[in-house]
């Protein structure tokens, strides 16, 4: 595996008396796609929470290429390459889908080319002909994938993804997988939480397992589809 | 009626639209992002107004001229923009996450601080500014003369709105506002630095606010009361149009300019009144304002209050004592003291009426001063106009406050947050309005004299004894409905209203009955002052009164039993001992505020009790064992 991306270790998150995170470790490898998997409840969204700076952990070591990003506020740890994408998708309502990309536009490191609206829309052929529309008049699938252009449009080096698939009816899971797929092949680190083990297989190569707020399992993604034992321990309701 | 007259009518419908939408628009954008109801973008429009009366001085001075006025006008609001930073950087910055109440009194201890500022700069004389080179004559229309000036300023609101929407429309930081007003933490994940976003916000609220006090200079001559005056003013639009909606905030303004215009023929004495019906109407029927939407609960709202404790036994010693030193009091106090104790002593049943909805109800109140004073005003009339003896009128005094609390707060619980409190602000400064221009009924400005308590209670030390035993009975009644299954629905209700409605508790039921229970008490506190004082004024209904009881509250600390007490006390004596020795103890009172606010949001008792664990139990949510 190449140097990690991300590198976290000992995270310990509670939400008020109530802890979530015990001592959670992970990494994501350069252009590498893992995904978070587990049942609802395990952690999956707090850990990318956390990572982001939207929660604030009590402990543990977040680094971003080697740089310590733990207890720096969303906007700076955004500013650093990370871009995160809500699993309520949270793209503004009011606002049409072009003022949703603006309101995610950021400079690109130097030497990198920048995500602009019309490559974006190439990725989301949906997208294209709704730029003008408001957000809150486009379908669910067209929001998620809106939310995660919105995101893109800062130019990040990690996406943390939360659920992309979520809700989402089974063409539109397959075009989002199809532009996540694309979207590794144009260099961009991902970490998603997911449920649906179809699609997780299809665009992630690493899995890790979270349950109870700790990792239980990781390895290849192929070894987690081979192995029925760690699916039903772990993933089956 | 001729047409000419109803058509220049309209005209002047129009131009206070105008003024009225310009001087809103600041504080709907300020909302909108920062979630903060800003009290001090009275003071912004004030200060306006004033600055733009210095430049265009000495502007006009240099050289006379359109280039000069207008030059000062722009140069006014620039400066009251950046007066508008440094509030942000200053105060608004430490303030996002605190509770609404917090914010509220933060942002009017600013009110009071500028406005003894504002009289240390500029005195308390009303400055009649320049009128503006060019625009000084008259229009004809219809037979009929129009001001050019208001004709301008016709076109001037419509020209500030359209400036807006190419801002929010055109400009990145346009888009960054309207994202931040629909999900401000979503805006900071994208990489979005919300500080900075926040302080350009507040720069173009003040800045706006600015631009309307200048303008009005011409209009009428500045002085030190148009900030509290446009604020409520404000306040009324800002709601009508929906809390953040610029173009809400333009329909509300033109729908009140040209009911004022109207309304003032066919009821030349409900003017003030006449906003706030409207207000309340459209409340009824849309909640959120005419084009605002429902507010995200904030994380305040969220986070589960106090829970009671039990009295320990060093509490109930110290009780104890308190009580054998109130009823010794008469025996070695002087008459003074005895005024002061009694004072003392209504006010505490005000400050812990207040407090039984706020702290353990979770209702924000602005607007308490109307149960307390209805409850002066209802034992004063009786007694003015229908000769009644006190007792009878301290009776009805409870009675006239919580039928009103009754009628209100049916109204003001459909709603919560920042919405409900302005609501209930609305609801006092329409009985301010009343008792200030009903002046047959209510004496308007001076008030009412001579209600002197009945023969048996005139000594000092039997009304004294008299106002104990009733506030304590009062006070007690109040504790006991906390301890009760009724506190604990209302303490249910306030931490989560949909887990309570999921249980059986009606929320808006609960809500009701303890915003009446609290004005009935308010009213009982209202009857024995106006008895203590011998007269009324309609200066009980205002404001300032509810602030008082709020700051009492705040001073005390808001999630303790106790507090309220504590903090009316030392209000009433701090009032005594340091108004006479000051010439600025608004500022006093506003820096009080600031402080407690920012440095001290448990309250007296609050710390207190942090550093003696026996006088006040930690907040654990058990109840007492019954």
């Amino acid at each position: 595996m190449s140097a990690p991306v991300l590198e976290v270790e000992g995270l310990v998150t509670f939400y008020g008396r109530a802890q979530i995170l015990f001592d959670l470790a992970l990494e994501v490898g350069e252009g590498e796609v893992v995904v978070l998997m587990g049942r609802n409840g395990a952690g999956k969204s707090t850990t990318l929470k956390s990572i982001m700076g939207l929660v604030r952990p009590t402990a543990g070591g977040i680094r971003f290429r080697g740089r310590d990003i733990g207890g720096l506020p969303p906007f700076r740890i955004a500013r650093q390459g990370l871009g995160y994408v809500p699993e309520e998708r949270r793209v503004f309502a009011e606002l049409t889908v072009e003022e949703n990309l603006e309101v995610g536009r950021r400079e690109p490191p130097a030497g990198r080319d920048a995500w602009t609206p019309q490559r974006l829309f190439a990725l989301f052929p949906n997208l294209a002909e709704l730029r003008r529309r408001r957000a809150d008049r486009i379908s669910g699938g067209e929001q998620q994938m809106l939310a995660i252009a919105r995101t893109l449009m800062g130019n990040p080096e990690l996406l943390l993804l939360d659920e992309p698939s979520e809700g989402l009816a089974p063409v539109i899971v397959d075009q989002m997988a199809t532009a996540l797929a694309d979207l590794r092949r144009h260099g961009v680190s991902i970490l998603l939480s997911e449920q649906n083990l179809h699609f997780a297989g299809r665009i992630a190569e690493r899995a890790c397992i979270i349950e109870k707020g700790q990792i239980r399992w990781r390895g290849a993604m192929s070894d987690l589809l081979a192995d029925e034992e760690v699916r039903r321990a772990y993933l089956s309701v | 009626m001729d047409p000419g007259f109803l058509f220049v009518q309209f005209l002047n419908g129009l131009a206070t639209a105008s003024f009225l939408f310009m001087a809103s628009a600041g504080l709907t954008i300020v909302f909108g992002v920062t979630r903060i109801v800003n009290f001090a973008h009275g003071s912004f429009y004030m200060l306006g107004a004033y600055i733009a009366y210095t430049l265009a001085g000495v502007f006009m001075e240099v050289a006379y001229g359109a280039v000069s006025f207008w030059g000062a006008i722009f140069l006014a609001a620039a400066i009251v923009g950046l007066l508008g930073v440094l509030l942000e950087l200053v105060v608004l910055r430490r303030i996002y996450d605190a509770p609404e109440l917090f914010q509220l009194l933060a942002t009017f201890a600013v009110v009071l601080i500028v406005q003894d500022l504002v009289r240390m700069t500029w005195g308390g004389e009303d400055l009649l500014g320049p009128r503006a080179p060019g625009l000084k004559s008259f229009v004809v229309v219809l037979d009929r003369r129009f001001p050019e000036y208001e004709l301008a300023m016709i076109f001037a609101g419509p020209l500030v709105l359209g400036a807006l929407w190419l801002l929010f429309h055109r400009t990145r930081f346009g888009v960054l506002v309207r994202a931040a007003t629909l999900d401000r933490e979503m805006v900071g994940a994208l990489g979005v630095n919300q500080a900075l976003l926040f302080t350009g916000v507040l720069f173009l609220g003040a800045f706006l606010a600015g631009l309307a006090g200048a303008l009005q200079l011409p209009r009428e001559p500045a002085n030190p009361y148009m900030d509290v005056n446009i604020i409520v003013e404000a306040f009324v639009v800002t709601v009508i149009g929906g809390m953040g909606s610029v173009t809400g905030a333009f329909l509300a303004a033109l729908l009140i300019g040209e009911l004022q215009a109207f309304g003032i023929l066919i009821f030349p004495k409900i003017t003030l009144v006449l906003a706030f019906l409207v207000m309340a109407a459209v409340l009824i029927v849309r909640p959120y304002g005419l084009l605002g939407r429902p507010q995200a609960e904030s994380h305040a709202a969220a986070r589960a209050g106090a829970g009671l404790a039990a009295g320990t036994p060093l509490q109930r010693s110290l009780w104890m004592g308190l009580l054998a030193f109130l009823l010794l009091l008469p025996l070695f106090a002087d008459e003074y003291s005895l005024k002061l104790a009694i004072e003392l002593l209504i006010f505490g049943l005000f400050a812990f009426s207040l407090n039984f909805i706020m702290g353990w109800g979770g209702i924000v109140s602005f607007g308490h001063a109307a149960y307390f004073g209805l409850g002066a005003y209802g034992a004063a009339l009786l007694v003015h106009h229908l000769a009644w003896p006190m007792e009878a009128a301290i009776l009805s005094a409870p009675l006239v406050a919580g039928v009103a609390a009754l009628v209100f707060g049916a109204l003001c619980v459909r709603l919560s947050g920042v919405y409900l409190a302005m609501l209930t602000l609305a609801f006092a400064q329409i009985v301010y309005a009343i008792a200030f221009q009903w002046v047959e009924l209510t004496g308007g400005d001076n008030g009412l004299i001579g209600i002197w308590p009945s023969s048996w209670a005139s000594s000092r030390t039997v009304y004294y004894y008299l106002t104990l035993a009733v506030t304590l009975a009062g006070i007690g009644l109040l504790w006991r409905f906390l301890y009760a299954p009724f506190g604990y629905s209302s303490r249910a209700v306030r931490d989560s209203a949909i887990r309570a409605d999921a249980i059986g508790i009606d929320p808006r039921y609960q809500r009701w009955l303890a915003f009446t229970v609290s004005g009935i008490a308010a009213g009982l506190g209202g009857g024995l002052y106006v008895f203590s004082k011998g007269n009324i004024d309609p200066e009980v209904l205002a404001i300032p009164t509810s602030v008082d009881a709020l700051t009492m509250v705040l001073l005390g600390g808001v999630e303790t039993v106790t507090g309220p007490l504590a903090g009316a006390a030392l209000l009433t004596l701090l009032k005594d001992f340091v108004m006479p020795l000051t010439l600025y103890w608004k500022m006093v009172m506003g820096g009080l505020i600031l402080a407690m606010v920012l440095a001290f949001p448990k309250g007296l008792v609050g710390i207190l009790g942090d550093r003696l664990p026996g006088l006040q139990a930690a907040p654990t949510g058990r109840e007492r064992p019954a």
